[in-house]
């Protein structure tokens, strides 16, 4: 059996200005399966906000996905068909100073010439309630290899601090 | 005003630039779409979650048990 590889393809750490988003561009199509690991927050003054995804600079509606949360106290699930992929929420300015969110998703076959398929995993940590769990399933409904990943807020900007790294993976 | 950050993975470039108007126009609506698609979706369910709560009390009121409600759905 082929060992399995797991690369840092690229990173980055969000400098003092903020960012109102991130944008991995020319992703090699060497690997088998990418992996988005972030941990966030955003300048908003609402206690949580939205982490959502766009690929290869796709705008139109082509993304679907399903959610599961909970924080405790409520659950929830939902999910549609939109110009975005939704990856749960991350801590603005009403939570917790200092708290950073944090999630992931992976993307099998992301080359392929099929529809891509996500699957994200997120928690908005506040140090205190109201922090939500959130898994994700999500499909990109194009069939063009993955080459650019734009990762953005719902509001505000990525406050500093916040970290986003690229994994390529193969013969996982 | 907060960068839009790029990291070219085959360079390793990072360029940041400023957002342009039309950026933020568009992201602000693609977040509007976004929550508008999640509330329709979201009224969806709950009308139909609420026809099926008043099918069921209306089959119940018939003398319907709950058993036999069930099993209609199945």
């Amino acid at each position: 059996m082929a060992t399995s590889t797991y690369n840092l393809i690229a990173s980055q750490v969000v400098g003092s200005g903020g960012a109102s988003s991130i944008t991995f561009s020319s992703i090699p199509g060497t690997y088998t399966d990418l992996k988005v690991v972030y941990s966030t927050r955003t300048s908003d003054s609402a206690t949580d906000k939205g982490m959502f995804v766009q690929f290869n600079g796709d705008t139109t509606s082509s993304y679907t996905y399903k959610f599961l949360r909970g924080n405790g106290s409520a659950a929830g699930s939902g999910g549609t068909t939109t110009t975005l992929l939704y990856f749960g929420n991350f801590p603005g300015g009403g939570s917790t100073a200092s708290t950073f969110g944090n999630g992931e998703f992976y993307i099998p076959n992301y080359t392929s010439g099929n529809y891509k398929s996500v699957s994200a995993d997120s928690v908005s940590e506040n140090n205190a309630t109201a922090a939500w769990d959130t898994l994700v399933a999500g499909l990109w409904s194009k069939t063009n290899a993955i080459t650019s990943i734009l990762l953005y807020p719902e509001g505000g900007n990525f406050v500093q601090y916040s970290t986003f790294y690229l994994y390529g993976i193969n013969n996982s | 005003m907060a960068d839009v950050v790029d990291i070219n993975c085959e360079t390793k470039e990072v360029t940041t630039r400023p957002q342009t108007a039309e950026e933020i126009a568009a992201a602000e609506a693609a977040a509007a779409q976004a929550a508008a698609d999640a509330k329709a979706k979201a009224d969806a369910d709950a009308a139909a979650a609420a026809a099926k709560a008043s099918a069921e009390a209306k089959l119940a009121a018939l003398g319907l048990t709950v058993e036999e409600i069930a099993a209609l759905s199945k």
